[in-house]
């Protein structure tokens, strides 16, 4: 087993204009590899745990990147940086569930070169699944994670369908909470999906964590005014305080009215290969006070059905309490 | 009035780490040179039975190939620099591929067909002594000392791998937290009478603990470039030590020390991963000889998890008996240590931590290293000392709860002192002020204080805790070389390795200290043996300050002796008439009659003989004789063994403080304030000295809670070769503000009044930390290091932990 750190041959592509990396995309397909910030690419990649033909790097197309204000919200290119989204105003002021997400996105040096588009469509995080071993996820017929023995202190509580592999984004929760919508082009057009859609798991795909094909190009994330301004909670929870990904993290949007809930959004990251909205305990707070009583009432609806592993026990009352938090803060 | 000792300065190497001027290891560049890669074993355990290299060979620009063939055998379990008919864990370097650029290197690997065939394997040493446990080795799991005789008929001692088992109910007393009877053990000793100790005592406190291994991460993995010239092999690489390295070096590559010329100007970390020389450095030296050209083999950041060696972990079990006053009467301690495919475990050393931290009257140490199918393991920061410091710390918090007793209080009555011993020999100490040290501790963090807050906020809990940490830090015997060339500047040649602790830089103010020369008329000399270097101890063990401080000392005595003389041939009337300052020797009764050390300096190369370095003292090492013989003629030289009398281990000890507020949703705590207090003699240089006690209370913190070996046991597969899944502690996961301070009371031992500090550092934070954690939560016993965010969740939550398993290399 060669232990590689320089980058493979392979092709790469420098497109400037969407419409460039689009045919790019288009006439490569499979054998191409999309790149924005690279930090979850040339992982794969140096490791030769992944390979492809060519690189299209993305990183030169300016119209990918920036912040707009619209009719209905915000855009965000896909290649605008997390720490770009932290600290950006608008997003601050009026989404700050999305800024207090991105900003606390492993560390200062990945916050400046890792985009929102990077850190949506990563891929999972299951160490023997990055080490390049033959599992479900990768064609093979095996998890190596899911067995009494298997180290999977990261891995899933829920929706295990083969892979319990954990999906690792601070912003996928965030942007699933704000009802955003993806904007995703190839070179016949442009289609929206949203934020809750675009991830799947492995009962759907086992091998993507994306509805994204082959010559699309997510392009833009779009968030809608219906949650602007609302009250959030985020809250990350990992071994270290920079440079971890999360052990649980919790993205909540509550409308409040008259002292009651009128309407949530509730999203936990980390626990299963995609965010998972946790439906029972928005359904659970509708028409009460955001009091830590609420909190204790409902923290248990977040885990049932959870299918605790070897190691990772420990996420059931993390997320539980989490959840509580939210609703107590 | 000291004019160089205890005052800061800056050592003559940083103005190039700001610049980047300086040259590590990766940075020698040779032309002609090429790029070697390493291929790995992929399986934890088994033999290569065929390597097809010819696709690699066929390739355009590879230009060579190195296996296990083309170096002397080594018999297990020693650490081959490439295996073959062992291959022991998963990341062994099988052989080496070298080409003219790295890209083609790399791609030649995948194109090698290497066959294995596979062993049965281990990553638990508990697993490996339990009945029907499988082996690290064919031969067995532990190296166990035998007395063979030899071809004479005289006694030697050798050691041979067996397979040891223990009976099913030992495995099993041992992992419920009891005395593992009948457990075969290869270490053991005991003094006092520890049964008479637990019925004198008040409280006996009975616990099991598991430590984890913690691969090194230092920032500069250990690469390599190696290049011939008339028979002499220059070896740039990247190590702890300098002189240190020649003799083992110069073994691997098959040449007379004389004709190595090692390079290490800087050193991006070593922490006991580089203190001699790596098996891994065979590999560099030896292809370049094979293919007569330069070679650099760089070393990835994996294949530093993998060959850079590990501290090992330990599963244990420890009884400890307290007299109703406080003091420690007995302890008994079992330890076993996870060797890992080859090196060994610190357990002798953890029982010495025991016995410095807290004086038992009595104690029974036993102890067996269990070797696994896991990276090699080596000595790392205070190993041994360290991971049982934090461990123990709660123990004890244990003990003097039930007696109600504070727990500084409680380490007051067991506290060491000039007179006390350490380890199981109860061997003297040069000098130690722990009380001292707690007490001014106590006062600069406000421990009673701190006591008397509230305790509860919320979610929030407090927690104060309080350790200790020791390392046994200095050594004797080496070799000081100091010249005082013409135009009187004073050149100090050191043979200490620059590992980033500035130390060549701090002991060197001894000999400039002695000659009362200011600093910037001083020259050190040194990072590659054609400097003339002198023979030096190994960068490890906290040694340096106490070590060549001593060295330098005795060599600048030396030249102010032969100062002295040359002053009384010269002007008259005997050598005890004269003496030093400002740079002159000169006669005490008048003292305008005197030499500048530049007039000395030349009168020295004119008289020749032990002046000039022409003649040198008997008792210096090989390695300095050959440093004199290059400097032989250029000035006054001072060269001298340091026989300074004395005995006993110079202590570096160090006391730690902590408070934290530990978030009962989360199981995350934040480190609200840190102190620590050093009683490391009288301390050489301010600067660096607060830096070692910062750097090691970071440490500190990731040995306690964040850092860890991780194996499958399915497939020996390694979960943590990165650094971000490693997790050493960052900035946020530390106090940013931490007290430092010393209670700076000479060693009586060493000239300048320093003993060594790093490694206790480590363990003085972690104990602390521990101490903490377990306070935070009403005394609660992880007896686990690292005690991690999900056992922390799962013990507040009432679910059990995997620790409880005593199991070693898991989460």
């Amino acid at each position: 087993m060669p232990s590689y750190d320089v980058m493979p041959n392979m092709e790469l592509y420098q497109p400037a204009r969407v419409e460039e990396a689009l045919d790019i995309a288009d006439r490569l397909a499979e054998r191409g590899w999309l790149v924005g910030g690279g930090q979850d690419t040339y992982g794969w990649l140096k490791d030769r745990a992944k390979s492809a033909e060519a690189l299209i790097d993305l990183s030169g197309i300016e119209s990918l990147r920036g912040i707009r204000e619209t009719a209905d919200g915000i855009e965000i290119g896909a290649l605008t940086t997390l720490t770009e989204i932290a600290n950006n105003p608008l997003i601050q002021e009026r989404y700050a569930l999305l800024s207090d997400a991105a900003g606390v996105v492993a560390s200062p040096q990945i916050r400046n070169i890792g985009t929102i588009g990077g850190n949506l469509s990563q891929d999972v995080r299951c160490w023997y699944y990055r080490r390049g071993l033959s599992c479900y996820r990768a064609g093979g017929n095996l998890c190596y994670a899911d067995t009494p023995e298997g180290m999977n202190r990261e891995h899933s509580l829920f929706e295990t369908s083969r892979c319990v592999a954990a999906s690792p984004s601070d912003t996928a929760p965030a942007v699933v909470a704000l009802d955003a919508t993806m904007v995703i082009r190839n070179v016949d057009g442009e289609r929206t999906v949203s934020a809750e859609d675009y991830f799947v798991g492995p009962a759907v795909d086992i091998e993507n964590t994306t509805v994204l094909r082959p010559g699309e190009i997510l392009t833009a994330v779009r968030i809608p005014s219906t949650w602007a301004n609302a009250t959030f909670y985020f809250e990350k929870v990992a071994d270290r305080n920079v440079w971890d990904f999360s052990l649980v993290n919790i993205a909540a949007a509550f409308q409040i009215s008259g002292g009651t809930i009128q309407n949530s959004r509730i999203v936990a990251g980390a626990v299963q290969a995609t965010p998972r909205r946790l439906t029972r305990v928005e359904n659970a707070v509708r028409g009460q006070a955001r009091t830590a009583a609420t909190g204790e009432s409902v923290a248990a609806l977040a885990a049932e059905g959870a299918r605790v592993l070897a190691h990772n026990g420990y996420k059931v009352p993390l997320l539980q309490n989490l959840v509580k938090r939210s609703l107590s803060a | 009035m000291t004019m160089h000792i205890g005052k800061d300065f800056t050592p003559p190497d940083v103005p190039g780490k700001v610049t980047g001027e300086i040259k590590y290891a990766e940075d020698h560049k040779r032309e002609g040179m090429v790029f070697a890669r390493i291929l790995t074993s992929p399986m934890p355990s088994g033999r290569v039975v065929n390597i097809d290299t010819s696709a690699a060979l066929r390739m355009d620009g590879v230009v060579g190939i190195i296996t296990a063939n083309d170096l002397p055998p080594v018999p297990p379990p020693g650490n081959p620099a490439l295996a073959s008919d062992y291959v022991t864990f998963v990341g062994q370097p099988i052989l080496a591929v070298a080409a003219v650029t790295e890209e083609i290197a790399e791609t030649a690997l995948s194109r090698i067909r290497v066959d294995f065939e596979r062993r049965n394997f281990v990553v638990d040493p508990l697993v490996s002594l339990s009945p029907g446990g499988a082996t690290a080795y064919p031969e067995g799991n532990a190296l166990v000392r035998t007395t063979e005789e030899g071809p004479e008929g005289a006694p030697i001692v050798g050691a041979q791998i067996q397979d040891i088992k223990w009976p099913r109910a030992a495995i099993d007393n041992l992992r419920a937290g009891r005395e593992p009877a009948d457990g075969k053990f290869t270490q053991e000793w005991a003094y006092g009478d520890i049964e008479a100790g637990f019925a004198d005592s008040a409280v006996v406190v009975e616990e099991p603990f598991v430590t984890m291994g913690y691969p090194h991460h230092s920032l500069e993995s250990r690469t390599c470039m190696a290049y011939w010239e008339n028979g002499k092999c220059y070896f740039a690489g990247s190590s702890q030590s300098q002189s240190a390295n020649d003799l083992g070096l110069a073994r691997m590559l098959n040449i007379d020390p004389a004709n190595l010329v090692f390079i290490n100007e800087a050193t991006g970390g070593g922490f006991g991963s580089k203190i001699g020389p790596y098996p891994y450095m065979a590999i560099t030296g030896n292809l370049s000889r094979m293919l007569n050209r330069p070679v650099q083999t760089r070393i990835t950041r994996e294949q530093e998890f993998y060959i850079g060696s590990a501290r090992s972990g330990m599963q244990g079990w420890i009884k400890v008996g307290v007299k109703a006053n406080g003091k420690v009467a007995a302890v008994d301690l079992v330890i076993v240590n996870d060797a890992g495919a080859n090196g060994g475990g610190s357990g002798n050393s953890s029982a010495q931590h025991v016995t410095v931290a807290y004086q038992p009257e009595s104690m029974r140490f036993r102890g067996i290293e269990v070797y696994t199918n896991t990276t090699p393991r080596g000595a790392q920061r205070g190993p041994g000392q360290n991971e049982m410091a934090s461990v123990l710390s709660p123990i004890m918090d244990k003990a003097a709860r039930q007696l109600g007793m504070d727990r500084i209080a409680f380490r007051r009555v067991n506290a060491i002192n000039s007179d006390g011993f350490q380890g199981g020999s109860r061997g003297p100490v040069t000098s130690a002020f722990v009380n001292e040290a707690l007490d001014q501790g106590a006062r600069l963090f406000g421990w009673q204080e701190k006591m008397n807050q509230p305790k509860r906020n919320g979610s929030k809990v407090r927690g104060v805790g309080v350790g200790i940490g020791f390392h046994g830090a200095g050594s004797r015997g080496y070799d000081g070389l100091v010249r005082i060339a013409p135009d009187g500047k004073v050149h100090i040649h050191s043979g200490v390795g620059n590992l980033g602790t500035y130390s060549y830089a701090a002991t060197s103010r001894a000999a400039a200290e002695a000659l009362q020369v200011p600093w910037e008329n001083c020259e050190i000399h040194r990072g590659r043996t054609d400097e003339h270097l002198p023979h030096s101890s190994g960068q490890g063990g906290s040694n340096t300050i106490f070590t060549h401080s001593r060295a330098n000392w005795v060599a600048a005595q030396d030249a102010i002796a032969k100062l002295k003389e040359i002053a009384a041939a010269e002007l008259g009337g005997s050598a005890d008439d004269y003496e030093i300052g400002g740079e002159r020797v000169f006669r005490s009764s008048n003292p305008s009659q005197g030499l500048s050390y530049a007039d000395a300096a030349q009168r020295a190369i004119a008289m020749g003989g032990k002046y000039s370095g022409m003649e040198y003292p008997d008792d210096i090492n090989p390695i300095t004789q050959r440093a004199v013989e290059g400097l032989q003629g250029t000035g006054l030289v001072g060269v001298a063994r340091d026989n300074i009398p004395g005995q006993g281990t110079p202590p570096g000890i160090q006391v730690g403080f902590c408070e934290i507020e530990l978030d009962l949703d989360t199981g995350k705590f934040k480190i609200l304030d840190y102190a620590m207090v050093a009683d490391c003699g009288t301390v050489v240089h301010p600067k660096n000295f607060e830096n070692a006690m910062r750097g090691g209370a970071v440490w500190g913190v990731g040995l306690s809670t964040l850092e860890r070996h991780v194996y499958d046991p399915q497939n020996g597969l390694p979960a943590n070769v990165g650094l971000y899944q490693s997790k050493p502690p960052t900035y946020k996961d530390v106090a940013l503000d931490t007290k430092i301070a010393a209670v700076n009371i000479p060693d009586p031992q060493n000239p300048v009044g320093g003993r060594g500090i790093g490694e206790p550092t480590q363990g003085a934070s972690a104990s602390a930390l521990a101490s903490a954690i377990s306070d935070a939560l009403d005394g609660h016993l992880f007896n686990t290091s690292p005690t991690t965010t999900d056992m922390i969740i799962n013990h507040l939550a009432g679910n059990t932990y995997s620790s409880k398993t005593l199991k070693t290399n898991t989460f």
